[in-house]
């Protein structure tokens, strides 16, 4: 076998050894979105009537909150942005980032100090590269996240939104996160958690429940006590939820990324093996025409001998 | 009979839900039970375990489970129960349950003690 051919067999061998890898990473990521929709299906009877009652609460009665209050003059404010832990997922985690700089920028054009929590390794070592601060950050649990990590994440943005903004506390918080449209659509967007925005969730609430008026509620023990139990579930219950979508996506783009893999795998592998055809049938073809110059090489010799 | 409808979900799962006539539960200030036609509430949960006499087409029965912290709210006779963690009485591991309390006692860690009892009197359907 001529040297360019055996390249060229090595190179289609590589290339197929490569496309099964990422057929079987297409496969696993399709098996795991299905399983990461369900967990957000799971999650969202507790996150609809926690916004509920949140809405009756914040709604229902005259109570001034730190976290449904808005404050003049905010100077500080919380971003958390949630990307994975691994690659080979596209432009996911980029997107999120590129997301969390823009907002990151228009809260610092406001004349907000922004400080930055990040989940999922890609974020963390983003970061780490620019020598950026990070205020806090978590990694390990970006694929199949549980409530106990989103009450993990909770803990110290809700004890920075409570602490007064002189004392190194926050005046808002903001999620940025991948929301899972559909299997082909995932886009990264921004919310902001705290202050709430009452108007947003009752015409949330309003919606969801046709025009419905919410009844007027007895609070036991009472309203203020009932919001502060109520606002840190609901905050964490609203990051469960991001943590949720974001894993869910993290799998279609890591899915769709191999697929294109794969594809462009096929495609290599196609022109490798024409490119191999050809340089098998210019060796023979050489072959031939050596084999027919040398015989008759040897005829013209013979007959000059004569 | 009037009958209120119940859901009882956890942060990760509906847990049940169903029909019932009374629901007793434990909030901050002391325990509650709610029947058809109470007044809207919204209320603080305690962690401890939660009863609901059920109605529903099997016939009467009661269903107990376990609620660690969380909200009780009732409106349009619909009440949820909102918990983060909630487990109903036959899900509970007792044997389980029995080594996470002797643990937490030897440890005295408070929390990991009321979970681990909440759970046992659940099962033993004590309120």
């Amino acid at each position: 076998m001529g040297a360019k051919l055996r390249v060229y067999k090595r190179r289609i061998r590589s290339v197929t050894a490569t496309k099964k890898i990422t057929k079987a990473m297409e496969m696993i990521a399709a098996s795991r979105i299905v399983k990461a929709q369900r967990q957000v299906a799971a999650s969202t009877p507790y996150a609809s009537e926690l916004t509920r009652a949140v809405t009756a609460v914040a709604t229902g009665s005259n109570t001034k909150h730190a976290l449904t209050t808005e404050v003049d003059q905010p100077t500080r404010a919380a971003v958390l942005l949630i990307t994975s832990d691994r690659g080979l997922a596209g432009g996911y985690s980029s997107n999120a980032i590129k997301a969390a700089e823009q907002l990151t920028g228009r809260l610092k054009a406001e004349g907000k100090e922004v400080d930055t929590y990040i989940v999922g390794r890609k974020g963390v070592s983003y970061y780490g590269f620019r020598e950026r601060k990070v205020t806090e950050s978590w990694t390990g649990f970006t694929d199949s996240p549980t409530y106990a990590d989103a009450k993990a994440v909770a803990g110290p943005l809700i004890a920075a939104v409570q602490q007064d903004t002189a004392e190194g506390g926050v005046d808002e918080l903001h999620i940025v996160y991948t929301e899972f449209v559909s299997m082909m659509t995932q886009t990264p967007v921004d919310n902001r958690l705290l202050p709430l925005s009452l108007e947003k969730t009752a015409e949330e609430a309003q919606e969801s429940s046709k025009g419905e008026i919410l009844p007027l509620f007895d609070f036991e023990p009472s309203a203020e006590d009932v919001l502060d139990a109520l606002l840190p579930r609901y905050v964490e219950s609203r990051i469960y939820n991001a943590l949720l979508q974001a894993a869910a996506s993290k799998h279609a783009a890591t899915r769709r990324a191999m697929k294109s893999a794969t594809d462009n795998a096929e495609e290599l592998i196609k022109s490798l093996s024409r490119l191999a055809n050809a340089a098998r049938q210019a060796e023979i073809t050489q072959e031939i025409s050596e084999i027919v110059g040398g015989a008759s090489a040897l005829a013209d010799a013979t007959a000059g001998s004569d | 009979m009037a009958e209120l409808h119940v859901e009882l979900v956890a942060a990760d799962r509906q847990v049940w839900s169903g029909e019932a006539g009374l629901v007793v539960a434990r909030t901050s200030s002391g325990d509650i039970g709610v029947m058809p036609g109470h007044q809207p509430l919204l209320g603080v949960l305690e962690s401890g375990p939660v009863t609901i006499r059920t109605t529903g087409e099997d016939g009467d029965g009661t269903v107990v489970a376990a609620v660690h912290g969380g909200f009780i709210s009732f409106a349009d006779n619909k009440l949820s129960l909102l918990a983060e963690i909630a487990e109903l009485s036959d899900e509970i591991d007792v044997q389980r349950a029995e080594r996470a309390l002797e643990r937490a006692k030897s440890e005295a860690d408070a929390a990991a003690e009321r979970r681990a009892d909440v759970r046992l009197r659940a099962v033993a359907g004590v309120h």
